[in-house]
């Protein structure tokens, strides 16, 4: 418990991608079995205490203390699981409990044993171990650590392409003894045939402008504007995949009705626009957002958003790999293979007919009315392959949409950045007044950034904190994907992936864009 | 004097503790005609007062920070000695604190008050070990007056640091630590764990280094951070005060861990919104359970709190039967250790 408090520990203060990965290869790579498992299976958010519930550490900890020394402490420190981790007083000298033996204890304990089993444990532990303890059992460490980062880490800790982890990942059980005696090179890989386990996407490089590709050698269908998933159905089970390799089904039912198939497909996410019945378009982004990160779904929430999918590709048919053969083959077997299957909520993404490079281009420039994200351009011999493969597959956005408006508030930045003003807030005009829209902290160069971390210090008019409250002097040209409306913010206005497009030291904060004609790109 | 009460004899006032009988005011956070001044610390040393009365060692430090402004007359009292000041006596014993700080014995008419100025009962190999005194009242700092402070062993902080040092040998670590107490107890309790390279140092912490080294503290080979090439920081320890850490002073080295010494760091929202990442729980201020034993062991029937948390301590006191209040004392702030 001890090197799994320390790892937490040190992860929640720990803002930096590379470093987070370094914390957690070097615990994997010195951890025993199990406890590495289940710290994993912690970090991978596939543990469960169903009866573990917060309400039995509110009362532990009230019995720490007097009502009046509880109440200013926790008010002080802010978080209950840390408040009753500091205020705890040991009694006797209990022996540290190890890992392995609060999870497999836990996972079998019933209601009424959960709090004298969690009140001897914290006698053991220290402060650092006893918030460990409570937060793993409360569940939620919310340490900044995804799924996909521990399996990330996990690869650098053993050498091994985190392609590979994700392939056998959803075949492989806490506390996954299989997996590691295979990465430490002392067992099989893990048998994942007849699972319908995660297979690693194939992804596209940017296409920016255009290049010299000859548009014979290509597949050119539309970038839907949904989220990529893959569809795994075998031996009777089946999964919904993000592209993250998080298994989503359990939000999606709908989708997994019409997987009454065996095979892998990859394709779109999408939700039906059920306010024009009529239409074939889907609905746009912000609709399929009302489904995302949900543990269950109403049966409201099936009918007026209904999902679907376009599927793209083929991986597997029945037992069949057919990621090897060239993408017109695999084209031909999904055409084969949709019609075969015949559910009207798995459709066939349409192939654009793009026989020169203006066609391309139109189709492209079509994109935002269409409600496209982009084209996709695929080359006809290329197989399935793991990740971005350079000249394989292109993605062609359509052009960002872009506004000008005024920096609001500057927030430093963390590790590298954390002594730079670097994470802007920008406003456009309501009336006389800026209102916030957006949040950009990135789309500019190091000399630009060394510029504005200047500017930011020599026009401050406020601080709280790491932020400062700024001059409203300076422009920014803010380029995003799209926007929304959203009852979150003031603006009443959210947009998607902003960035600062150009610093406008030229042009006076008076004509910066006003709330209104952002409105009208909604 | 039948019938004198302690309060008639010492005073809050809004230039800080005054002692009556004597004219004398402890850690005045206003210019006065004669002082009593605890430790060095910002918010009890004050220039421009007329006569001040402290331990040779905070005199010193006073004359670094403010030269010829730290006192007309400087009038050293070493611990244990004791001065007559008309109708009081004043004996100056040490708090643990940092150099040189001292608690304010007095007595009067048969009465004597303890004030603690800031005080720690952990061992701290740069100062001596605070001295309990009986008193009828003793006056008491609260900066960690709650029950989630209970500082850990420092050794195991320190062991902290330079795990994180081997784990990330490419990086600098960047220490901030308050300039007098923290910063010089910190490099000794690095040296007690065996790391005997060069420590490299923020100017600003240069002047205190050197004259904690001139009373006989040994903080190992010291080194100024300016002037050195960047890469040669990797691996490397580096001390700064508290408030260089996300400063553009830090751009000088590669990739720092920013740590910080000091007993805010054991909630972990404050050291959160300091941007720390690697938080060190080092605290030159007594813990909840070092305030309580104290409390206990003075044997005072009357607890007067000065700074910090002064509500948690007040209830915990009159729970034990102790006549408790908050003083309430303008200018003291929470110090960053
Ligand atoms: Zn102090
Ligand atoms: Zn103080």
């Amino acid at each position: 418990m001890k090197a799994f408090a320390a790892l937490l520990d040190r992860l929640v203060y720990t803002p930096s991608r590379n470093a987070k990965l370094r914390l957690l290869a070097d615990y994997f790579r010195r951890t025993p079995d199990p406890d590495r498992g289940w710290a994993l299976a912690a970090l991978t958010g596939s543990l469960d205490f169903p009866n573990a519930k917060a309400g039995a550490i509110r009362e532990l900890a009230r019995e720490q203390t007097d009502e009046v020394l509880f109440a200013l402490s926790y008010d002080y420190v802010g978080d209950l699981a840390e408040t009753t981790a500091l205020l705890w007083q040991t009694q006797g000298d209990a022996e540290a409990p190890g890992l392995a033996d609060v999870v497999e204890t836990l996972r079998q304990a019933g209601r009424t044993e959960v709090r004298g089993l969690v009140s001897g444990w914290l006698d053991g532990l220290d402060a650092t171990g006893r918030w460990a303890l409570l937060k793993l059992i409360t569940g939620g460490l919310r340490i900044g650590v995804s799924a996909r980062l521990a399996r990330v880490a996990l690869g650098q800790a053993f050498d091994t392409a985190v392609e590979e982890i994700e392939e056998i990942w959803h075949a492989v059980d806490p506390p996954y003894g299989a997996l590691f005696a295979w990465l430490a090179g002392d067992g099989d890989k893990p048998d994942v045939a007849g699972r319908p386990t995660f297979r690693p996407f194939m992804l596209a490089h940017p296409l920016e402008e255009r290049t010299d590709l000859d548009p014979a050698d290509w597949l050119v269908e539309w970038k839907w504007d949904g989220i990529r998933v893959q569809l795994a159905a075998r031996g009777g089970e089946r999964r919904l995949y993000s592209r993250t390799g998080d298994d989503i089904s359990a939000a999606f039912p709908d989708v997994l009705a019409a997987m009454d198939f065996d095979g892998v497909l990859d394709g779109e996410l999408l939700v039906r626009d059920t306010a024009d019945p009529a239409s074939a378009d889907p609905a746009a982004f912000n609709a399929l957002q009302q489904r995302l990160n949900r543990k269950t779904v109403s049966k409201k929430m099936l009918a007026g958003h209904p999902a679907y999918v376009v599927a793209y590709d083929i991986l597997f048919d029945g037992a069949a790999d057919l990621r090897g053969l060239p993408l017109e083959q695999r084209r031909r077997r999904l055409e084969a293979f949709v019609a075969g299957h015949g559910h009207p909520d798995i459709e066939l993404s349409a192939l654009l007919d793009a026989p020169d490079w203006e066609s391309v281009a139109a189709l492209q420039a079509e994109a935002r009315r269409l409600g496209r994200e982009g084209l996709m351009l695929k080359r006809r011999d290329s197989r399935y392959e793991p990740g971005r493969k350079t000249g394989l597959w292109f993605k062609w956005k359509r052009d960002p949409l872009t506004a000008d408006a005024v920096l609001m508030y500057a927030q430093r930045g963390h590790g590298k950045r954390s002594s730079f003003y670097s994470d802007y807030t920008f406003g456009v005009w309501r009336g006389g007044e800026l209102v916030p829209v957006g949040k950009a902290y990135f789309g500019f160069t190091d000399a630009e950034l060394a510029q504005l971390d200047k500017w930011v210090r020599n026009h401050t008019v406020n601080r709280f904190g790491p932020v400062r409250e700024v001059e409203k002097r300076l422009v920014f040209e803010v380029a995003f994907d799209s926007i929304h409306a959203s009852s979150r913010h003031k603006s009443g206005l959210a947009m998607r992936f902003p960035r600062i497009g150009r610093i406008r030291w030229d042009k006076p904060a008076e004509e910066a864009d006003r709330i209104e004609a952002l409105e009208a790109m909604l | 004097m039948a019938g004198l009460r302690p309060e008639d004899w010492l005073k809050a006032t809004e230039r800080g503790l005054w002692c009556a009988p004597a004219d004398l005011y402890i850690d005045p956070v206003r210019a006065v005609e004669r002082a009593v001044v605890t430790h060095g610390h910002a918010d009890h040393a004050r220039p421009g007062n007329g006569r001040v009365l402290a331990t040779p060692e905070t005199l010193a430090i006073m004359r670094a920070r403010y030269g010829d402004a730290a006192a007309r007359q400087a009038q050293p009292l070493a611990y244990g000695e004791t001065l007559d000041l008309g109708a009081v006596t004043v004996r100056l014993v040490p708090a643990g604190h940092v150099l040189g700080s001292a608690q304010v014995v007095l007595e009067h008419a048969g009465q004597r008050i303890v004030v603690s100025g800031d005080y720690k009962r952990r061992r701290d190999p740069t100062c001596p070990a605070f001295e309990p005194v009986a008193c009828d009242v003793f006056v008491t700092e609260a900066t960690f007056a709650l029950p989630v402070f209970r500082h850990p062993d420092d050794a195991g902080e320190i062991a902290s640091l330079l795990a994180s040092v081997a784990l990330f040998p490419e990086r600098a670590h960047l220490v901030g630590a308050y300039g007098l107490g923290k910063a010089q107890r910190t490099i000794r309790l690095i040296r007690e764990a065996g790391w005997d390279r060069p420590l490299y140092l923020h100017g600003a912490l240069q002047a205190l280094c050197d004259l904690y080294e001139a009373h006989g503290i040994d903080l190992g080979p010291l080194e100024p951070a300016a002037g050195r090439d960047r890469a040669a920081f990797a691996g490397e320890i580096v001390l700064a005060p508290p408030g260089s850490l996300s400063d553009r002073w830090s751009r000088r080295l590669p990739d720092p861990v920013t740590a910080m010494a000091s007993g805010w760091m054991r909630v972990r929202q404050r050291a959160k919104q300091r941007g720390v990442e690697l938080p060190l729980i080092i605290s030159d201020h007594a813990d909840w359970d070092e305030l309580t034993a104290t409390l206990q062991e003075v044997g005072a029937p009357e607890v007067w709190v000065t700074h910090g948390r002064e509500e948690a301590l007040v209830h915990w006191a009159a729970g034990r039967g102790i006549r408790a209040r908050a003083l309430s004392l303008i200018g003291r702030e929470d110090e960053d250790d």
